[in-house]
């Protein structure tokens, strides 16, 4: 469970949403809450970056912690599927780099401002973003559950 | 008749920078990691890892079959301690179900992932003695005493589990095989033959200059940069954060039992190494003391599992977290209330720990990155998922 100052906090600044692993802010703010976040409530430690494909979004999650609370917080972005496209955190905390390079690879998120948007994990030559719900799993080399 | 000297003109030409692969195919990259360097003469400038060659697509997977069907799936992740894998799942998916595990099934399934951590642990120092050459004992010495200690660990878990390997231990809800008076007290013996053998092993590594040498104050991870990055498990605790998941959020059994977080600041592979070697006798003693504390009762709290598909999960999202031998390994599931998880994200310690050797690498010598990739410890079956 977060801590529910920083929660609090991080609501009433940014006007952002609590859920139980965290808050959930506008894409706009994302970056200037992930500095105050870093910064202000001092979560340094960077844990990981994943995204769900929702039924009319694609939320983006950064999870963070504190060095010395060992508190984990999730910071939960919600992009609309016609334009999945939000400011990386690289310069706010490095781990994202190939967090969000895996994100790009698997769900086609744009990262503003990324150093290197590569493919991680599949060929760059790959067409297509695996995990999206809509990616064809009847494909020749595919599998059937 | 005398002979006319010859003379040899010595040419140094300055290449600029040369683009070396080094890998996928490698026997020091512990697996099918593939890094660019950027060399100056024998010097590292710049290093871009690439990743994805044992990518397996695991997360999509879980997205097609039944809870009760994914648990031996992600044992093969982090193929070093498969245990660990499944138990993180397990963990997640009876959070958020909220299914009790009995007593019993809470030490075992504790038991079986710190033997797994200390045959993985075994594992990574005879490799480390490989990688780091013939200067210890003539190269695979170390590597082949390191194995026979962790043959005599799985030949215990077959006998325990009926698998060397992939033992398949934990089920939501509990664990599948049980602990009884002859494998307890065969455990006991194992735990004194492994920690007789310890010394043996130090002393072909840890105790000899040339290992001295080649690992102090090579790759050193500030701690700020580890915390930066994500970096989780022995190598954090090498640079002085001495977080350990067993211990600030304990899971399972880990709560009631004595547990030292062994940790270093020096931020070197030598610390990382001292780490991991003072974490084997840690577990040791933690095996001896659930042997010792390992209450009665039940170990699986449900129902026989007749149809695997018949098991649902109310909505919502869960994050859960265990202490692989390489770090923290989280399970973010996420539920809409099927049959199946929404949408699982795996995250994998060796993923994130591999990332900082872009910042590591840059200013050493060809011969440390093998020393740095070494002691890091990645798998990259955990890495590529």
């Amino acid at each position: 469970m977060p801590a529910p100052e920083v929660v609090a906090a991080l609501a009433t600044r940014f006007a952002a949403a609590p859920f139980p692993l965290g808050v959930s802010v506008a894409r706009e703010s994302l970056v200037e809450a992930a500095r105050v976040l870093r910064d202000h409530h001092g979560y340094r430690y960077y844990l990981l970056g994943t995204a769900t494909e929702r039924a009319d979004a694609i939320e983006v999650l950064h999870a963070v912690r504190h060095p010395a609370t060992l508190d984990t917080l999730f910071l939960k972005t919600a992009l609309p599927k016609d334009d999945p496209t939000v400011d990386s955190l690289v310069l706010v905390w490095s781990g994202a780099d190939w967090n969000e390079r895996e994100i790009y690879d698997l769900f086609g998120v744009r990262f503003r401002g990324h150093p290197d948007l590569r493919r991680i994990l599949l060929p760059d030559e790959y067409e297509g973003h695996p995990l999206r719900k809509d990616f064809p799993m009847d494909a020749p080399w595919g599998f059937r559950p | 008749m005398g002979v006319p000297p010859v003379t040899v003109e010595v040419v140094e030409r300055e290449f600029g920078e040369l683009a070396l692969n080094m890998g996928p195919q490698h026997p020091s990259t512990h697996g099918v990691l593939r890094l660019v360097l950027h060399l100056s003469g024998e010097t590292v400038v710049r290093a871009k890892p690439s990743i994805g060659y044992l990518h397996r697509g695991v997360e999509k997977l879980s997205e097609h079959l039944a809870y009760d069907q994914l648990a031996p799936v992600y044992e093969r992740n982090d193929y070093l301690s498969p245990t660990a894998n499944s138990l993180a799942y397990c963990l997640a998916v009876e959070r958020l179900a909220s299914i009790e595990v009995p007593r019993r099934g809470r030490f075992m399934r504790a038991f079986v992932a710190e033997w797994q951590r200390i045959a993985s642990h075994l594992v990574w120092l005879g490799t480390l003695g490989l990688d780091l050459g013939g200067a210890l004992g003539g190269g695979t010495t170390l590597y082949m005493y390191c194995f026979r200690e962790r043959e005599k660990i799985l030949d215990f878990l077959e006998a325990l589990t009926g698998t060397r390997f992939h033992t398949n231990v934990n089920m939501i809800g509990g664990c599948r095989y049980d602990l009884d008076a002859a494998t307890a007290a065969w455990s006991e013996r194992l735990a004194a033959a492994v920690e007789a053998a310890l010394p043996e092993l130090h002393a072909m590594s840890g105790d000899t200059p040339i290992f001295r040498e080649r690992t102090r104050g090579v790759g050193v991870i500030p701690p700020d940069l580890a915390l930066a990055v994500g970096v989780t498990g022995p190598t954090l605790r090498g640079s002085g954060i001495a977080h350990d998941v067993r211990k600030d959020a304990p899971y399972d059994a880990y709560g009631e039992l004595p547990l030292s977080v062994p940790s270093r600041s020096a931020g070197d592979a030598e610390a990382r190494f001292q780490v991991r070697i003072e974490e084997i006798r840690a577990s040791l003693s933690l095996v001896r003391a659930i042997v010792a504390g390992l209450p009665a009762g039940p170990i699986f709290s449900r129902k026989p599992i007749k149809n695997p598909k018949a098991t649902k999960v109310p909505a919502g999202e869960v994050y859960a977290a265990v202490e692989s031998p390489r770090g923290e390994l989280g399970m973010h599931l996420v539920s809409e209330g099927g049959p199946k998880p929404y949408r699982l994200k795996i995250r994998a310690p060796s993923f994130c720990n591999l990332q900082v050797v872009e910042y590591l690498l840059p200013g050493g010598l060809v011969a440390d990155v093998v020393a740095i990739l070494g002691s890091l410890d990645p798998v990259m079956g955990d890495v590529d998922r």
